[in-house]
């Protein structure tokens, strides 16, 4: 029996999840994947909003705001790279500048800090790539950009150093109460005496397993352009444009690892496992991202992904203790701003879990710190050289593009909530991310997680639950044997 | 640590340069591979078809590259494994290897990193990301190298050599390949190996049809495969699924030049390798390239010959015995979509042999080099490829006579 059942370990649930582990509670998180992150999380822009976005007196708003001042502490505490580069919302008519005028009074509502409106001249001093049709913008020296990954997988590992149980590959296909929650997932039976519900695109189908039917999630894709960090520095901020009556535009932002992304698109789709990248879609960004930047260079794309956002028809956060169920708590319909205020939305749970009356005593030996070395790549050669005498596997690359070492890949399949699959370990310490986009180093990969999780590389995962990377060993096909 | 010589890359290029520098009087000479063995991508190539200009005979890669490492056994040449160069700076390299991070000084560099595999993403190929797509070199490295089939039920997208090569070899390994798909009105592959790869085994070769759409979300369960118009764009009415449990992409290669790019070698926006002379020197003073880090060979008897220019010059550079005089520089014309060197030092008194590709297919044309507007040398071809890399030699005595830039144009014969 467990105090609280979080299902969901993207961000939301990795959040909550490092929360409650401050306190004396027994908390296991359920999670379909087969690690941490593989969905909504996985795939967005990126950033950490300033929060002018958000329509005053929403929970959207209030929790952007708070979550975004976390994130400093959240992220020096955890060892994770944020960085807070400000945004800046371009306006390329006068129309456009009336909307940031109202951006700007709508971020003042909502309490959002440095905030100021620019000229072109000072646009083009901290922008020089952007149009030259460029007439003003609103910045906002408080948004940031995180790489949502390595935020989520840090939190799972802090929170389960400090005692949460983590269950993948564990679907919930039921859940009932009596004087407690009984959990059916693909995995067995779970009892909680609490549930939060942070299922992310299946919020509303598992809502309705305890007979709610507050909201209902509408799938919302985006597709997204990486390009190589050779492009890096083209731009300085997250550099959005202008919302209009014909879509929110297409933003341009480097990433903390020196990429730029462009994105995302926004289309509703019916099924919410609908990751596909259409052509229509990335000549959308292609066109969109020159009207901000003309001279960025669409020929250095390196990937393209999509990911799927988890609209409420509600309009605004879900979250909320049921009067279905007591003791069922919905965090639900968390689309955008929603990486921003994930810190914030786990206090906030906290809160309700009190008003549900769950005793809150405080861990004594809370641990807020996780420790992660700096990447081999960020390292100077001083830092080099003693990280090798640590541990000689640095010695051997196996991502030239990324400059991974295989030290580093170790690491990240043993730690806490490690990587268990070729883009679990992608995503983690970026084999697979460069330009070669794993043309070299794949077949390493699979092999070291081979190795390391003692399983036959034919049973190695590239990310979802049937995802072999391998079928079968060469001469097999024709009936014969060969020992590897 | 110092070396006279030292050569980046263990692959066919790095070891011809390594063994022609040492033949022409650089006494220490190092090579450092990333790789856990020399010979590069040949150690994958275990098909046939290597070394007809260079032996006479036809040798697997793994074949070819083994006479070279043993010449460089036999002339006491060093090698680094498993080792990456992380930076080059005023011939400072700092290379990161088995024995941890170490500090090389060199006289000379020779560039010889090969290059990589273009991918899903440079191509926006649309669809799902699920596993199953391979680059047509990761999947020849797994089965090959390693012994893994990457998949049963193949489609093949471009038609570049590692994927008809690897058609071939899948099928031969038990797969159905069931067709290979490329954009452009012609093959990307050479001649030869659509008849051995494809031909012979009932391969059907799909020319201007793409890929439109990747489907199966965990692993892939199919294609939907287009005819193209002459804008590329897919015709409607005209697709069709095709299931496969795989699919290989073979749409280019690119020359690995982000060390070479740091530094500070001079790229050329066509080839994306150095631009070079033709002594196989770039603009940063000794250091030399050659192989598929200048530009993308299809035979390994021509990067041989290019990289016996850079070993040796590099030689000549460590015992001072270059000159750089006056050079003058090679313009691709009509019909033409790169040469290779760009630039030619005329007091070399030396032939010099220019590797070109040509834009389109042509029949009946001639190659015309002119020395400004003077016609000075022109070479009937009865058919010419893009994929097929075109050598014209200059001979020393037309050399010393130039007198300007030279241009390459493709015209009626």
């Amino acid at each position: 029996m467990f105090d609280v059942a979080v299902i969901g370990a993207g961000v939301v649930g990795a959040s909550i999840a490092r929360e409650l582990s401050k306190y004396n509670l027994s908390t296991v998180v359920l999670e379909k994947g087969v690690e941490v992150c593989q969905a909504t999380t996985k795939a967005n822009s990126a950033i950490i909003h300033g929060g002018y976005d958000a329509v005053d007196g929403t929970l959207k708003a209030k929790l952007n705001v708070k979550g975004n001042e976390m994130y400093e502490d959240l992220c020096n505490e955890l060892d994770v790279h944020f960085k807070r580069i400000g945004s800046l919302v371009v306006a390329f008519s006068e129309e456009e500048m009336e909307t940031v005028k109202d951006l700007y009074d709508r971020g003042i509502n909502n309490k959002v800090k440095g905030l100021e409106i620019l000229n072109k001249e000072q646009i083009k001093e901290i922008e020089p790539n952007i149009s030259d049709e460029v007439i003003g913008a609103l910045r906002c020296k408080s948004a940031g950009i995180v790489c949502p990954f390595n935020l989520t997988v840090a939190l799972m590992e802090n929170a389960i150093v400090n005692g949460v149980k983590l269950n993948t590959e564990s679907e919930v296909t039921n859940i009932s109460k009596d004087e407690y929650f009984n959990i059916e997932t693909k995995k067995g039976n779970i009892q909680a005496k609490y549930v939060i519900n942070a299922a992310g695109l299946y919020a509303d189908k598992i809502n309705e397993m305890i007979g709610g039917d507050e909201y209902y999630i509408i799938s919302r894709k985006g597709e997204y352009r990486v390009l190589d960090k050779s492009e890096g520095s083209i731009v300085n901020h997250v550099l959005f444009q202008c919302p209009t009556k014909k879509g929110k535009g297409v933003l341009v932002t480097p990433t903390v690892h020196g990429n730029v992304l462009l994105g995302p698109t926004a289309e509703e789709v019916k099924d919410p496992e609908d990751v596909s990248i259409t052509k229509s879609g990335l000549s959308f960004l292609t066109k969109n991202a020159k009207k901000s930047i003309p001279s960025i260079d669409l020929s250095k794309t390196i990937t393209s992904f999509s990911g799927v956002r988890a609209t409420p028809n509600t309009k605004d956060f879900m979250i909320f203790a049921s009067s279905k169920a007591k003791g069922f708590i919905n965090v639900g319909g968390i689309e955008s701003p929603g990486l921003s205020a994930a810190p914030a939305i786990a206090e906030y749970v906290i809160d309700i879990l009190k008003e549900e009356g769950l005793n809150f005593e405080a861990k004594a030996d809370f641990n807020p710190y996780r420790k992660k070395d700096k990447p081999f790549s960020n390292m100077n050669n001083e830092e080099r050289k003693e990280a090798i005498k640590k541990d000689i596997r640095h010695s051997k690359i196996i991502c030239r593009c990324e400059t991974t070492t295989e030290a580093e890949i170790i690491d990240a399949i043993h730690r806490p909530a490690g990587a268990r699959t070729v883009d679990g370990v992608k995503r983690r310490v970026r084999p697979g991310m460069g330009r070669c986009q794993g043309g070299f180093c794949g077949p390493r990969v699979v092999e070291i997680l081979a190795r390391e999780l003692n399983l036959d590389m034919e049973d190695v995962l590239k990310d979802y639950e049937n995802s072999k990377m391998i079928l079968g060993k060469v001469k097999e096909s024709r009936g014969e044997k060969i020992e590897i | 640590m110092k070396y006279d010589v030292v050569v980046v890359g263990g692959g066919p290029a790095g070891l011809g340069a390594a063994v022609e520098a040492k033949k022409h009087g650089a006494n220490k000479v190092l090579i450092i591979e990333r790789d856990r063995e020399l010979g590069g991508i040949l150690n994958q190539c275990i098909h046939n078809g290597f070394g007809l200009h260079e032996f006479k005979e036809e040798l697997t890669g793994p074949e070819y590259a083994n006479r070279f490492i043993k010449m460089v056994e036999e002339n006491d040449i060093d090698y680094m494994l498993n080792t990456m160069v992380l930076s080059i700076e005023d011939k400072k390299i700092i290379a990161l290897g088995e024995k941890g991070l170490i500090d090389i000084e060199a006289i000379a560099i020779v560039l010889a990193m090969g290059c990589r595999e273009r991918t899903r993403g440079a191509i926006d190929l649309a669809g799902y990301r699920p596993a199953g797509v391979y680059t047509a070199g990761a999947a020849q490295r797994f089965m090959n190298m390693e012994g893994y089939m990457v998949g049963k039920k193949v489609v093949i997208y471009g038609s570049g050599d590692i994927g008809l090569i690897m058609a071939r070899r899948m099928t031969l390994e038990g797969a159905k390949v069931e067709a290979v798909v490329e954009v452009n009105p012609h093959s990307s592959g050479l001649t030869r190996n659509i008849v051995q790869c494809l031909d012979d085994f009932d391969i059907p070769l799909l020319l201007q049809h793409g890929i439109t759409y990747v489907h199966g979300k965990d692993r892939v369960t199919g294609v939907t495969i287009s005819k193209l118009d002459s804008n590329r764009n897919p015709i409607e009415g005209t697709d069709r699924e095709i299931e496969c449990d795989t699919v290989l992409l073979s749409v280019g290669l690119i020359p690995e030049n982000e060390l070479s790019s740091d530094t500070g070698v001079e790229l050329h926006n066509t080839t994306k390798g150095p631009v070079v002379n033709n002594k196989m020197q770039t603009n940063v003073d000794g250091v030399f390239a050659c192989g598929n880090v200048v530009h993308v060979h299809d035979l390994v008897d021509f990067v041989t010959k290019e990289s016996r220019i850079a070993g040796r010059n590099a030689a000549l550079y460590v015992l001072n015995k270059i000159e750089n005089n006056e050079t003058v520089e090679t313009e691709a014309g009509d019909g033409i979509g790169y040469i290779v060197p760009q630039q030619i030092d005329t007091k070399l008194g030396e032939e010099v042999n220019l590797f070109m590709r040509v834009r389109n297919i042509y029949s009946n044309r001639k190659l015309v080099v002119r020395d400004g507007d003077e016609i000075i040398l022109q070479k009937k071809r009865p058919h010419m490829i893009p994929s097929e890399m075109e050598n014209l030699k200059l001979s020393a005595e037309l050399i010393k006579n130039l007198k300007g830039n030279i241009s390459v144009c493709v015209e009626e014969a």
